[in-house]
């Protein structure tokens, strides 16, 4: 059963279109994650789940019940804002006592919730204090508290942590993954990071120019872009993007890209994806990930394997991992390596190419092949 | 002042640059300074001093002690005009307050035409009190204001005569005053209106608050600290009267709406009782203490609570 159901939803303010034909769909207990760069109207959907902002046209149903016009304290949700938007002049328990007198709940439950809330989130401590008197990372709490004890149908999520400091906002991120198992309710959480949608949803719509690209399990949408922009912006360093052309070697599929001074390089295609496209010309996606040291004994366990002579431009180490810029004809290519075979400045380096991982795109339609 | 200086006269041989740069924040207080110690501080204790002296039509500075004061509190109409002040003041700072909140929440409703609303309420401020004074005391007036037009249209029996009638006479100065006053109030509120995040109000919507409750409990409240300093400036508008009492009835019918701000022009202008007056004025500055002195020290603790919180 579905919690929440987004149907063909349009937003537009005057001439601009900003939501263009939204499906979206919520399981129950489900945790989905609106992911997108700035601008391209997830924190619009999110505010019209809420009631916020009206609705041009379509369907937002919360359960069965068709909402697209009942007012945001009748929906029966709970929002955390990105600034918090805890009342200032209130201490933290009346913070988070405002909602259950609104909605005259009896004193003595209201008493219970907010002990119950309290002790979920460790605040006992600051239920005396004011907003004003908090860290950020508090600040966070006392909001996510303030949405606990409404026990609502459903939670939405607007950019929760993007006003802590990394540190807190990862600390925070496993916090809000533990709340979500312990609760279990349906949540709608926006961000514009890719990594927290990532660890956090059990689904995640990519968003981008006022419509949805793709919706799917993360580990999915990450292997299996549905288009250029879903796989550039899913994942960091961002996949590398190499325009290539459809051959054959020793009768099997493989494709051709351009090097320096003309020469050209061929890679053996893993699965029988040519079939599927329509033209000669494709785009190959690359994680930086599947790009390595070529090792002729590794090919055994990863018959996709194909290599590459590439010079390294330029190299970031970031402790765990090495982050290699390499040159390809006119294209940079990122590569992230072990530190331990991590090349060096200058080195031609031979590179492996995981084509098992490889995605193909067409290039006139950004779509996957 | 100190603070200003110290840097500069214990550094050993900073540049002229730096030397500058240290004194600059000084000369530019300077004059204003200067202004503000001679005209409030040195003047005020110089009244204090002509208070308690026997000074008649001129000054001198012979000690008598309180006996201006206890000659002032014997005056029945000085006792009229403090009285006076005290309804006055409570009646136009409240009523002021309210009729700007009012305004400003139904102008914060994004109102159609909206900078029309608040100039033509913000215009009363922008005329002075004697115009206002002098086109009020013509509505007022029985003979060529709103009782002659009601009366034109029909009832003759109408009767609307509030400042003939020493009664009532101070109301229609009250009425005046809001009227003058409320656009100031309600250009400082709607600003605190539109200061609130509009974040928390939206989650009071979402945690099923309605309208009066939201306003109520959550955005009235943020702006508390506009509600004092909007108190604060009509409190000291109402204790500075003068020229609307004076426009509108002249002090009268009588001595009904004497002001200390009159009294005090007659005590040292016409009547030639300059110690008396000048006691007057410091009964002024009295009532004007009263209120500002717990502001002040409001704020300073305030501050001090929110240093030690962070």
């Amino acid at each position: 059963m579905s919690a929440l159901t987004v149907h063909n939803l349009r937003k537009s303010f005057g001439a601009v279109e900003v939501l263009k034909g939204i499906d979206l769909e919520a399981r129950n207990g489900e945790f989905v994650a609106l992911v997108g760069p700035s601008g391209c109207g997830k924190s619009t959907l999110l505010a019209m789940i809420a009631g916020l902002e009206s609705v041009t046209s379509g369907e937002i149903r919360i359960g069965e019940r068709l909402v697209n016009s009942v007012a945001p304290k009748d929906r029966d949700i709970a929002m955390v804002f990105q600034s918090y938007a805890l009342y200032p002049t209130m201490t933290v328990r009346e913070n988070m006592l405002f909602g259950m007198e609104s909605r005259k709940v009896p004193r003595p439950e209201q008493e219970a919730t907010l002990a119950r809330v309290a002790a979920l989130l460790q605040i006992e401590a600051l239920l005396k204090r004011k907003p004003g008197q908090l860290s950020g990372g508090q600040r966070q709490r006392v909001a996510m508290g303030r949405a606990l004890v409404r026990d609502p149908k459903l939670f939405l999520f607007d950019e929760p942590l993007s006003n802590l400091d990394a540190k807190l906002r990862v600390d925070m991120r496993t916090e809000i993954k533990k709340l979500h198992h312990r609760v279990g309710k349906t949540t709608v959480y926006v961000t514009h990071d890719q990594v927290e949608a990532m660890t956090l949803a059990s689904r995640i719509a990519v968003m981008h120019q006022g419509s949805v690209q793709q919706f799917d399990e993360p580990q999915r949408i990450y292997d299996h872009p549905a288009n250029m922009f879903v796989a550039g912006f899913m994942g960091s360093p961002a996949m590398n993007f190499i325009p290539a052309e459809l051959t054959t070697e020793g009768g099997k599929p493989a494709l051709t890209i351009k090097l320096a001074d003309g020469e050209t390089a061929t890679l053996a295609l893993f699965d029988n994806v040519a079939s599927r496209a329509t033209s000669k010309q494709v785009i190959l996606g690359i994680r930086p990930e599947h790009l390595s040291r070529y090792d002729p004994e590794a090919r055994a366990q990863k018959p996709g394997m194909v290599s590459l002579h590439a010079p390294v431009e330029l190299v970031e180490p970031t402790g765990a991992e090495t982050i290699a810029v390499m040159r390809l004809g006119d294209l940079e290519i990122v590569g992230r390596f072990d530190p331990d075979e991590a090349p060096s400045m200058g080195e031609e380096i031979l590179l492996g190419v995981d084509m098992a991982h490889a995605c193909l795109f067409d290039p006139a339609t950004r779509q996957l092949i | 002042m100190q603070s200003v200086l110290e840097p500069s006269a214990a550094a050993a041989g900073p540049s002229w640059r730096e030397r500058l740069a240290q004194a600059v924040p000084f000369l530019v207080l300077a004059p204003s300074l200067a202004a503000t110690l001679i005209y409030v501080f040195v003047f005020t204790g110089w009244t204090l001093y002509i208070s308690l002296s026997n000074s008649s039509l001129l000054p001198t500075y012979k000690f008598i002690g309180l006996k201006p004061y206890a000659d002032l509190w014997a005056n029945t109409r000085w006792n009229i005009a403090y009285h006076n002040l005290f309804i006055f003041s409570a009646f136009y700072v409240v009523g002021a307050m309210a009729v700007g909140l009012l305004l400003a929440i139904v102008i914060d409703q994004r109102v159609r035409g909206e900078a029309i609303w608040r100039t033509i309420f913000l215009y009363p401020l922008a005329v002075s009190f004697v115009v206002t004074g002098t086109v009020w005391s013509w509505l007022y007036t029985p003979d060529t204001g709103i009782q002659l037009f009601v009366r034109s249209l029909g009832w003759s029996n109408f009767t609307f005569a509030l400042t003939t009638d020493r009664n009532l006479a101070l109301y229609a100065i009250v009425i005046t005053g809001i009227w003058q006053s409320s656009g100031f109030a309600m250009a400082l509120f709607l600003a605190g209106l539109r200061s609130v995040d509009q974040d928390i109000i939206k989650a009071a919507q979402i945690d099923g608050a309605g309208v009066f409750r939201i306003y109520a409990r959550v955005i009235l409240p943020t702006i508390a600290p506009i509600f004092l300093a909007v108190m604060v400036v009509l409190l000291q508008f109402a204790i500075k009267t003068f020229d609307l009492a004076i426009a509108l009835t002249n002090g009268g019918p009588g001595i009904a709406t004497t002001f200390p701000a009159i009294y005090v022009y007659d005590l040292m202008f016409q009547r030639g009782q300059i110690a008396q007056g000048a006691a007057a004025a410091i009964m002024i500055l009295a009532a004007l203490a009263v209120v500002l002195v717990p502001y002040s020290l409001w704020l300073v603790w305030r501050k001090r609570r929110e240093g030690k919180n962070g």
